[in-house]
């Protein structure tokens, strides 16, 4: 039988079901993390689930390793960068792809998408020896350039997708006024796009925030290294003890700014996300 | 009025100009330009410790790594893990958006959390679930055999056996939340008036789904399948973290850098590369083939 709402019982308990699953399953390894970074050293190994006292002494080691206080500078500086960069090239080239008129717009449009599917790996080994040329290697601006590899054509795409859906009254409008192209751009769309800025300046620091192999493969001393190389190579007194209480705590730490972020944005970061990935 | 349309419109061209060189002339500098180099290392036997002089020797990169057993081992590793994270992904990822996508108190609560793991880098991911595996400390073997499921508690990560299952979950954990958001996207697209007629005509739960439901978000699905394969054939940072350095536990990503940065083998490492890119490409012109509709 069914009820007011025309769903079951049974179908309203298997729902809820569900929605608790998956919340548990989201959330568990996160909070297991948040824990084990409160954890103190000795108890971290005991079995038991719940520690009995907990402690900061993993954030104070981890703020006063310069490693990893570091990686966090580098990690703002070249990530900010490459989003900053990314979208004033990008944005003004969105603008021309969804806005202007242009001979080769369907293969540039193409050839941008196929751009963003691009496997970072295929060109390691070209990088690897453009930066040893332009003597870039190991060095934030160096990286900084790698980066423009997915940023570009990820900025591009997606901005363009913003700029199409601009209503065309706005501009049609302007030039009767006599405005210049590139006024209507600055006064009249870009202001309307600033939305689409912050989804995709967003996405776009994510991807650079949390890239690995580049930053991996280019840079080899402490000074330059990211915070995911770092993380990646925290040891311990011996190399076969992990020191898992201060791993956890750096992780909190360059994780928690991103959750904040994604909170506050959620909605304009899945509309970034699902530009141009659907089409209704 | 004539003569101002044509000036505006070629003024339009002339800007368009100006505005795509800066972009393309960078994403040439950082993608084309440095392709081109692969390509041409990759008939060099070129070694990057900068004393040996680099010389053309044909094939033989080729032949090096197509003969090579322990590439074959990260082929498979990758096909493995690609066809079962992302078919995994994709089933749960549909499971969720429909979640998503009903009325229901806490939804928005409900929206955020999903996105918590999609949110952490894949770096931090993948040590934490290396902590929540730990053979002697890790939760999953301590409540495991607090249950009494296991005799005795498992070296997850040892052996590719259980290794790549462990591997391909981290990824499900990670990378469902997008494939939800994607679907979810699509399923909010469904105009409502579609199911009021489908209900009408007496569609039951399921047959609205597999009639109206699934049809309608088919392209999503499909985008969104490609996307993920393809960043699944390219996967790296998991295997790195979690089994970095075994031979038997390397992929496609994880080979092509090994040999290009603890082998100083630019040579192979850059065939590797041209493989890997045309077993990617060809993977874009079959799913290209097979969703020419949604794909424009």
């Amino acid at each position: 039988m069914k009820n007011q709402d025309g769903k079951s019982i049974v179908f309203q308990a298997g729902f809820w079901f569900f929605v608790v699953l998956i919340l548990v399953f989201s959330l568990f390894p996160f909070l297991y993390a948040l824990l084990s970074s409160f954890r103190p050293s000795n108890e971290l190994f005991s079995t038991e689930l719940w520690p009995k006292t907990l402690t900061f002494e993993h954030y104070l080691a981890v703020f006063a390793n310069p490693r990893f206080v570091q990686s966090l500078v580098n990690s703002i500086i070249v990530a900010g960068s490459t989003v900053l960069i990314a979208l004033v090239f990008g944005s003004l080239c969105a603008y021309a792809l969804g806005r202007l008129p242009f001979r080769f717009k369907g293969l540039a449009l193409y050839t941008i998408l196929l751009m963003t599917m691009f496997p970072q790996i295929a060109v390691l080994s070209g990088l690897f020896v453009m930066l040893k040329t332009l003597g870039l290697f190991n060095t934030r601006p160096g990286l900084i350039l790698t980066y423009f590899i997915f940023s570009m054509p990820f900025t591009i795409w997606v901005m363009t997708q913003y700029f199409r859906s601009l209503p065309k009254e706005l501009e049609e409008a302007a030039y009767v006024d006599g405005a210049s192209p590139l006024a209507v751009f600055w006064q009249v769309l870009l202001p309307l796009t600033v939305p689409g800025m912050i989804s995709t300046g967003l996405l776009a620091f994510i991807g650079a925030w949390n890239e690995f192999l580049f930053a991996l493969t280019f840079t080899v001393t402490d000074d330059m290294k990211t915070v995911p190389v770092v993380i990646s190579q925290f040891t311990g007194v011996s190399a076969y003890e992990q020191p898992w209480g201060s791993i956890m705590a750096a992780s909190m730490v360059v994780t928690i700014p991103l959750l904040i972020l994604v909170m506050f944005f959620q909605r304009r970061i899945v509309a970034g996300l699902t530009a141009g990935a659907v089409k209704g | 009025m004539a003569r101002g349309g044509i000036d505006l419109y070629d003024r339009q061209r002339r800007l368009a100009w100006i505005l795509i060189v800066p972009a393309v002339l960078i994403v040439v500098g950082v993608i084309g330009y440095p392709l081109l180099q692969v390509i041409v290392y990759s008939f060099m036997e070129y070694k990057l410790d900068g004393v040996t002089p680099a010389t053309f020797v044909g094939l033989n990169n080729y032949l090096f790594v197509l003969t090579d057993p322990e590439w074959w081992r990260a082929v498979y590793n990758t096909l493995v893990f690609s066809v079962f994270s992302v078919t995994i992904e994709t089933v749960l990822g549909l499971l969720v958006a429909l979640v998503a996508n009903a009325q229901f108190k806490g939804r928005t609560f409900f929206r955020i959390a999903i996105l918590v793991p999609w949110a952490i880098p894949t770096v931090v991911s993948s040590q934490i679930w290396k902590w929540m595996f730990n053979d002697v400390y890790g939760v999953v073997n301590v409540l495991l055999a607090n249950l009494n499921l296991i005799p005795e508690k498992v070296a997850w990560l040892a052996t590719p056996e259980t290794a790549l299952p462990v591997i391909i979950a981290v990824d499900v954990w990670k990378t469902t939340p997008f494939m939800a958001l994607l679907i979810l996207a699509g399923l909010q697209t469904i105009p409502s008036d579609m199911y009021e007629a489908g209900a009408i005509d007496g569609a039951t739960g399921v047959k609205t789904f597999f009639y109206l439901t699934l049809p309608f978000i088919m392209p999503t699905l499909l985008v969104a399948l490609i996307f993920r394969t393809l960043d699944a054939l390219r996967v790296f940072d998991i295997f790195y973290i979690m089994v970095g350095g075994r031979g038997d536990m390397a992929t496609m990503s994880t080979y092509n850098q090994l040999q290009l940065i603890d082998f100083l083998d630019a040579g192979v490492g850059s065939a590797t590369s041209v493989i890997i890119l045309l077993f990617i490409m060809f993977f874009v012109v079959i799913y290209t083939r097979f969703s020419k509709t949604s794909f424009q």
